[in-house]
């Protein structure tokens, strides 16, 4: 059972693209569900930060593994 | 807490310098805000359906070119005909391979988030533009409809 209800691969996507489209994500989405999202943009790191900072969704993990980035945001 | 607003307005309507105004205006608007746009003079080639926009090397010493051409390549060189466009089709080519969104793309991604166009109406006037080239949704209005909004906004940056 994957720990996520949602996934988005945002591979190859430079900055702003990972943010919109995990926002666009999460709006399709119900509270308490989980996105995974997948991003090779090193500045994703500190834009989800703040982007969870800022619209309350909670940054439930965030990893590097490989060169890629994985985020598990909540809905909030 | 209420809505966060930003007030951007957009002069330059260069490739470019297209990209501060869709990048901060759509990301501003993922994030909670309330966004405005203003169009103005060069900014309002932004707005055309069909969007001819162009990067220059002329007049850009700061200007990234490739096979260090931007170390030895004389200034009057950047002038050459053929050169913006040259420019303009490798540009486009690296952003495409970098993932970076077209101009396009980005400004799509703001109309859906329902980021407010403004073209200024004096400018389209002065250059006789036709609002038809416009994209569908954008507004006009003049300095006073900018302040209606930039007047209660958080941030207001001029690009």
């Amino acid at each position: 059972m994957p720990n996520f209800d949602q996934e988005l691969d945002a591979s190859g996507l430079n900055c702003p693209l990972p943010i919109l489209r995990a926002k666009k994500a999460l709006a399709g989405m119900s509270e308490g569900q989980v996105l995974h999202i997948i991003a090779t943009d090193p500045g994703s790191v500190k834009d989800f930060d703040a982007f969870a900072k800022q619209t309350g969704n909670e940054l439930v993990e965030s990893k590097e593994d490989g060169g890629k980035f994985y985020f598990l945001l909540k809905k909030s | 807490m209420s809505e966060k607003k930003l007030a951007i307005i957009a002069t330059k309507g260069t490739l470019d310098w297209g990209y501060p105004p869709f990048i901060l205006a759509s990301t501003a608007a993922a994030l909670g805000y309330e966004t405005q746009i203003f169009f103005t003079f060069y900014g309002l080639q932004l707005l055309k359906k069909d969007m001819k926009v162009k990067v220059s090397p002329l007049g850009n010493p700061g200007m990234p070119m490739p096979l260090g051409m931007d170390k030895w390549f004389p200034v009057l060189g950047t002038a050459i005909p053929g050169m913006e466009s040259m420019m303009t089709a490798m540009m486009k080519s690296k952003m495409k391979s970098k993932g970076v969104a077209s101009l396009e793309e980005l400004r799509e991604l703001c109309l859906e988030a329902d980021v407010t166009m403004i073209a200024c109406q004096m400018t389209v006037d002065l250059f006789d533009m036709n609002p038809r080239e416009f994209v569908d949704g954008v507004e006009f209005g003049g300095a006073a409809t900018f302040f209606e909004f930039a007047g209660e906004s958080d941030i207001t940056l001029f690009i």
